[in-house]
């Protein structure tokens, strides 16, 4: 079965290069893959995931070069420089290509123009979580006691620009809450001290939290997406516990510099729809969590719409929660 | 306890199959290989092979990627006794004695030690792990921010002892560290901080470009100069494998240094780093004549590379019962497990129980396997450090900026390294000492960001360092180890005062 489909595969990539005609085929020689992030997160994970089975569909090898820096600003900032020959591509992030503009006053690129947008790959759904005896029993309490002590509490994020602290940002601002906003190097540390009940709460992404719910060293209130995952089924939506204002997904996409050709753009899109499309590929994915939601993203059209969204929602949270965008100079 | 045995021998049971035991053997092996290049360390090994691993059994990759991780924390070893050069943080104590040594001619003993020294100090760490390690997890999690600041600071104190020659010149050392850590992005407001606009250095230094430069370059740079009297070179190799009366001198410092390194090793902050310097310290104060320490002493090597060993092990403790990542190898092996659909956390021990107990046997199968690995190799190594200088140096400075390239893929990185070069040139030259920066560079990060989070929680009130027993205890234990280092110190002083 296997054999048989890789073989229509194969064939149907043949069939594909045919339809290029004389063109030197694209790709005829391996593609880096800029992660912006340190080996093993999340982005990366995806990242991984979801090239190997992009390589099989391009005959060529994607190479994961993990490029980690301020806020993976760093990262993006090199692979937006590179030639846009198709042999240089990014996994962009919420981080990166959403909330930065707002965080980085000296950004050395824009998101929304600077790049030939490929398609969304996945997202990681934001899950709100407490240290375990903290004295809430689902969300509408949770929401309660926050906006009744916020001031007494502390809520633990990685970082100014981190996903934890823009989704927590934004949390904290529709529930009108102030609590002390304690930092750590990494979502590791901040978790660690959550289980540890020196810290009350924090936002996360899934792939990191699943193991503590389910042994209950930390209490979940609620995913940030509009149906339950099937990572967590015992957990209730955002939308369930009546905060339906509060969905966020940190979503990774793949970008190509500006001025990447048309051609390459459909060639790689056709790679990753065919990754998304996979069966294999999508269940490593739900099995970490990850959203497959928000297909619309799936196409550069998409994405692009997409990213001036994420863009102009997170300056207004930021802004409005008095985060300066910070001058490097 | 027939719990235990019997979880031992599930294990054993997965560790000893044919292939495990051959990805165990080729991690161990391509660890010690990749360690032995200057400023390739575990995370940049682990980065490069983890593509390899896809096709494997999860058990199998995770146990290969594991004994990459020993293997190269060994060969960073081997490294610092041979050429002076660290590999990791936790080697940075072994260039003390080990290189002296190497100078001496006992290169080979100096490295059957450090073999011997961690094996035994692996299997005393694999039984901690085994027996100890889900209600050890349990004390980890005391440790708060609080907790953390005022082990950093008992740590600080244990680089006073480090100390060679003046305490005053170490105490500045350890200070200029502590301001370089904080060069770089502040965590707290995302302001850049002594960056002068350099994007490079926006996420601050880096460990292995700050080493490289200041030890091992500026080692170079010394030896250069002094062209006639090639120490390395010119001693005879000697014995290459330890006598007995070696093995007595290191029996204690051993058995001491797997205690102090296993029980480092457990807290998720990055404790294990402390290990091999607190270590070193409780040696140097039992030592009848101290004075022998960083002159090439035995015990000097032993004990912290026992306790170097027993902390990267009891480091797994973290990642295995909570799921957390104590440092970057451990995120890595985060990665690395959930790329193979294994999520660690609280339930991994019980829901992946062959995979748990496999590891941990495993653990111990590694072990050995450095030590098969080793032993024949020394001879080798030995011989490595008679190569011409004009041929070897070269060699060194080339794979030092490849591996310094390798950990971050930016070209800045080995300018910077050549930068700490000339600054390492400098302060050799000054006689001040390079291992007492680089803890305060290590640690003074830590401190900081465990400060403020502490005081954070705390509204800003200091007093939470001593109303918490277990931070009120280590700022006791620091404030003694001060008192102890400074004050002989200062009597010497008086003493070269008064003769004079």
């Amino acid at each position: 079965m296997k054999t048989i489909r890789s073989l229509a595969l194969l064939a149907l990539a043949a069939a594909s290069l045919a339809a290029g005609g004389a063109r030197a085929a694209y790709p005829d020689r391996p593609i880096t893959m800029i992660v912006p992030f340190a080996a093993g997160g999340p982005t990366d994970v995806v990242a991984r995931i979801v090239g190997e089975h992009m390589s099989r569909t391009l005959g060529q090898q994607i190479v994961v070069e993990n490029v980690a820096g301020a806020g993976g600003t760093t990262g993006i900032t090199r692979a937006s420089q590179a030639a846009p020959d198709g042999y240089t591509i990014m996994m962009g992030h919420m981080g990166t290509h959403g909330a930065a503009p707002a965080v980085y006053a000296n950004l050395k690129y824009d998101p929304t123009k600077d790049f030939a947008p490929i398609g969304l790959a996945a997202g990681t759904p934001i899950v709100i979580v407490a240290r375990k005896d903290f004295p809430a029993k689902d969300l509408k309490e949770f929401m309660a006691y926050v906006k009744a002590n916020s001031t007494k509490l502390n809520e633990a994020h990685a970082g100014v620009g981190s996903v934890s602290f823009t989704t927590c940002t934004l949390l904290n601002d529709l529930l009108g809450a102030k609590p002390q906003r304690v930092v750590y190097r990494g979502t590791g540390p901040a978790l660690n001290d959550l289980v540890g009940g020196q810290v009350d709460y924090m936002c996360d992404q899934i792939v990191n939290l699943v193991p503590q719910i389910e042994a209950g060293t930390i209490k979940a209130y609620a995913v940030a997406l509009p149906e339950r995952s099937p990572a967590l089924p015992n957990v209730p939506t955002t939308k369930e516990g009546g905060l339906p204002e509060f969905q966020v997904s940190a979503w990774n996409a793949i970008f190509a510099p500006k001025g990447t050709k048309p051609d390459v753009v459909k060639r790689l899109n056709e790679a990753l729809q065919k990754a998304l499309a996979d069966e294999g590929t999508r269940k490593r994915l739900l099995e970490l969590g990850a959203d497959l939601t928000n297909t619309a993203a799936t196409t550069p059209e998409g994405l692009a719409k997409f990213v001036q969204q994420e863009v102009t929602r997170w300056r207004g949270v930021l802004t409005k929660a008095g985060v300066k965008a910070q001058e490097a100079k | 306890m027939g719990d235990l045995f019997s979880n031992l021998a599930l294990g054993f049971s997965v560790a000893f199959s044919v292939e495990n035991v051959f990805f165990a053997f080729v991690g161990c092996f391509v660890g010690t290989l990749v360690g032995v290049l200057p400023g390739v360390g575990p995370i940049a090994t682990i980065t490069m092979l983890l593509p390899v691993t896809f096709g494997l059994d999860p058990v199998g990759a995770i146990i290969m990627l594991a004994g990459i991780y020993y293997g190269a924390q060994y060969g960073g070893s081997t490294t610092a006794i041979l050429v002076n050069i660290p590999g990791e943080v936790t080697a940075v104590v072994t260039t003390l004695d080990g290189h002296q040594m190497a100078k001496q001619g006992r290169a080979g003993v100096a490295l059957g030690i450090a073999a011997l020294g961690s094996f035994f100090a692996g299997c005393v760490a694999t039984l901690v792990v085994a027996a100890l390690g889900t209600p050890l997890t349990r004390v980890a999690l005391l440790f708060g921010p609080a907790e953390y600041f005022s082990l950093m600071v008992a740590g600080l104190a244990f680089a006073v002892v480090l100390a060679r020659g003046s305490v005053l010149k170490a105490i500045a050392m350890i200070l200029a560290g502590v301001l370089l850590s904080t060069v770089g992005t502040d965590l707290e407001t995302g302001e850049e901080r002594m960056t002068f606009g350099w994007l490079p250095i926006a996420d601050g230094l880096d460990f292995a470009v700050l080493a490289m430069g200041l030890f091992g370059f500026a080692e170079v740079l010394r030896n250069l100069e002094v062209t006639e009297h090639r120490d390395v070179v010119r001693a005879p190799i000697g014995r290459i494998y330890p006598t007995l009366a070696d093995l007595r001198a290191s029996i204690a410092p051993v058995l001491r240094g797997s205690v102090l390194g296993s029980a480092l090793g457990i807290l998720p902050g990055n404790g294990a780093v402390l290990g091999p310097f607190a270590s070193y310290t409780v040696e140097k104060k039992l030592a009848k004549d101290p004075r022998r320490f960083g002159r090439g002493a035995i015990e000097g090597v032993a004990g912290p590379e026992a306790a170097n060993n027993a902390g990267a092990q009891t480091s797994f403790i973290p990642l295995l019962t909570l799921g957390i990542p104590p440092n970057a190898v451990m995120a890595l092996m985060v990665g690395a497990m959930t790329i193979h659909g294994i999520v660690p956390g609280p339930l991994v021990m019980t829901r992946n129980a062959s995979l748990f107990w496999g590891l941990v046997a495993s653990m111990w199968i590694g072990n050995l396997m450095l030590l098969v690995i080793n032993l024949p190799l020394i001879g080798i190594w030995v011989r490595l450090v008679k190569v011409p200088y004009r041929l070897m140096y070269p060699a060194i400075l080339v794979f030092s900026c490849i591996g310094l390239y390798s950990v971050n893929n930016q070209p800045s990185d080995v300018l910077l390294a050549a930068g700490f070069a000339l600054a390492g040139y400098l302060l050799l030259k000054l006689d001040f000492e390079i291992a007492p920066l680089l803890l305060g560079f290590v640690l003074g990060r830590l401190m900081e960001e465990n400060l403020r989070r502490a005081l954070a929680i705390a509204r800003g009130d200091p007093a939470v360092f001593v109303q918490r027993p277990v931070s009120a205890v280590l700022l006791a234990v620091a404030a003694l180890v001060l008192v102890v280092a400074v004050l002989p110190a200062m009597r010497r002083r008086r003493d070269e005062v008064f003769a004079g």
